[in-house]
């Protein structure tokens, strides 16, 4: 017993030093946002990074996800008769759980890969010491204008997903399976509320900043040259799609007491 | 078992230096253990405002982790080290900037920014500091690298650059705000001898011309005593000698002669 647990312990005490150093991380970075001014043309620089050079895999994800999705619900509805439901049931999941989820992964394996691989290859080549010997904090200049370009491209990015997963259903729907258009998009308008919408946004942001804050880390930690960066980047992306997972499940129970389901 | 042989004692005794010239950064009693290692065992030294003080010692002997904390780049387990008579021991990351723009340090890679063209690492420091304008910055970079030696290079990127010019380049980036006092690590290393001169001539004409107080990490002799005011020698993580060029050349004691003169006499622990 006292060896199961102390070999427990190291692990436990890794992985508490690990979500403190996170911790303590986004700390630094919020008091930064407030306190410190913006450098502008990185954030914008990462916004294009983020934002505008993730459209083709989103677009793609929503796309096929929403057209999947609908074909899968189709063949198991229409055997209670109720294929036109199939709007509603896309629509919904696409907002409270698909969407956010997917694109977080993607964002994840594509960005948040980039971000830890350019950090860490800064650490071990001396360029983050470079930025603190010339008076610039590291957080300020590289994990700041990230988290802020991740907040905003994030929720834009769930939307966009959301919104080719609802056309490529409903054209799966209605062209390949010849489910009624008019009550394809009447039963979509109908269970689709404004509070699965915010679900889909709330979700967005917090990945967002879980994807930010693992990928930043793990790019600020890194050591031993170009080994140690590749660690560093393939960790990235694990931990921060394990985060999603695992955060989402949480997410999906306290958000459902605050938004429920349904039509209420 | 084969003993470690004593640890021969030091020919000069170390003492902190005075001199006619107040000290610009003194290290008091500075101790540092990386894992198991004592990297540092109590560094005594003054780096004396205007002169070129010139740290020599065998590779992984702690030179460059000494010039680290210099400027708050590490942090020591015991010790202090006065910046102007500012202990700058357990300062907050953002309360270093103040000291950091007064002490510019020249990294043994050249350490630049690999997404930004030369002129972009030359303005860095400017543009961090709120400067704007965009010919003050232009200006600015080409009297530097003008200084350097490198005109019109302001387009390149770092990638297509040789060892010696991204030394210069990096010179150019920490010395642009005009610091009272530059750090040097290994600015020779890597160079054909030819390059290496070059960068001795540069960081001599900085300190004659701009009266920069500088200290210069390095192992190749030919840099030290063509640069140094004052050479210390660091052994074991204790600063084993100091003194001028030729105090150390005249020097009998065994370990400064087989480092001046290149002695392994076969030892393994040498490598």
């Amino acid at each position: 017993m006292v060896r199961f647990f102390s070999a427990l312990g190291a692990p436990l005490l890794a992985l508490f030093q690990y979500l403190g150093e996170l911790i303590v991380l986004a700390g630094d970075t919020f008091r930064s946002i407030f306190t410190h001014r913006l450098r502008w043309k990185l954030f914008l620089n990462q916004v294009v990074e983020i934002g505008l050079l993730s459209q083709v895999l989103v677009i793609i994800t929503g796309g096929f996800t929403g057209a999947v999705f609908s074909a899968q619900a189709f063949f198991q509805f229409n055997k209670l008769g109720m294929g036109s439901a199939v709007g509603a049931v896309v629509s919904v999941s696409l907002c409270r759980e698909l969407a956010p989820v997917l694109t977080a992964l993607m964002v994840a394996g594509r960005v948040g890969a980039a971000m830890s691989a350019e950090i860490g290859t800064m650490k071990v080549t001396e360029q983050i010491d470079a930025l603190r010997a010339l008076a610039v904090y590291p957080i300020d200049y590289l994990v700041v204008p990230r988290t802020l370009a991740m907040i905003v491209s994030m929720p834009l990015l769930v939307a966009e997903c959301i919104a080719f997963g609802i056309v490529a259903g409903y054209f799966v729907a209605v062209y390949v399976l010849d489910v009624n258009g008019p009550y394809y998009v009447a039963n979509m308008v109908r269970w689709t509320r404004p509070k699965d919408i915010i679900m889909a946004m709330t979700k967005a942001c917090v990945f967002a900043l879980l994807i930010v804050f693992i990928c930043c880390h793990k790019g600020l930690t890194a050591r031993e040259g170009a080994v140690g960066v590749g660690r560093a980047t393939t960790e990235a992306v694990v931990n921060s799609s394990l985060a999603v997972l695992i955060v989402n499940f949480f997410l999906t129970m306290g958000l459902n007491i605050i938004f429920p389901a349904g039509h209420q | 078992m084969i003993e470690a042989p004593p640890s021969p004692e030091p020919q000069t005794k170390p003492h902190l230096v005075s001199g006619n010239s107040s000290p610009m950064i003194a290290v008091r009693s500075l101790k540092k253990k990386i894992g198991q290692q004592e990297i540092l065992r109590g560094v005594d030294l003054e780096i004396r405002t205007g002169e070129t003080l010139v740290l020599i010692g065998r590779s992984g002997g702690g030179k460059s982790v000494l010039l680290k904390h210099l400027i708050g780049l590490m942090e020591p387990d015991s010790g202090e080290i006065l910046i102007h008579g500012q202990n700058i021991i357990g300062m907050k990351e953002r309360q270093l900037s103040a000291i950091r723009e007064k002490v510019g340090i020249l990294f043994q890679s050249g350490a630049l920014f690999d997404s930004m063209t030369v002129a972009e690492n030359i303005a860095f420091p400017l543009r961090e500091a709120g400067e704007r304008d965009p010919k003050v910055l232009s200006s600015k970079v080409a009297q530097m690298l003008e200084v350097m030696e490198m005109e019109r290079q302001e387009e390149k990127m770092p990638e297509s650059l040789s060892g010696g010019m991204k030394k210069r380049v990096g010179l150019a980036r920490a010395i642009i705000r005009q610091p009272s006092c530059v750090l040097y690590d290994e600015p020779t290393a890597g160079l054909d001898p030819v390059v290496a001169d070059s960068i001795n001539h540069l960081i001599r004409r900085l300190q004659t011309q701009f009266g920069i107080t500088s200290l210069v990490v390095t192992h190749d002799m030919k840099s030290a005593f063509d640069v140094a005011d004052r050479i210390a020698y660091l052994h074991e993580g204790r600063v084993y000698f100091h003194g001028t060029a030729s105090e150390l050349q005249k020097s009998q004691d065994k370990l400064i002669q087989d480092f001046l003169l290149g002695r392994s006499e076969g030892r393994a622990d040498c490598l």
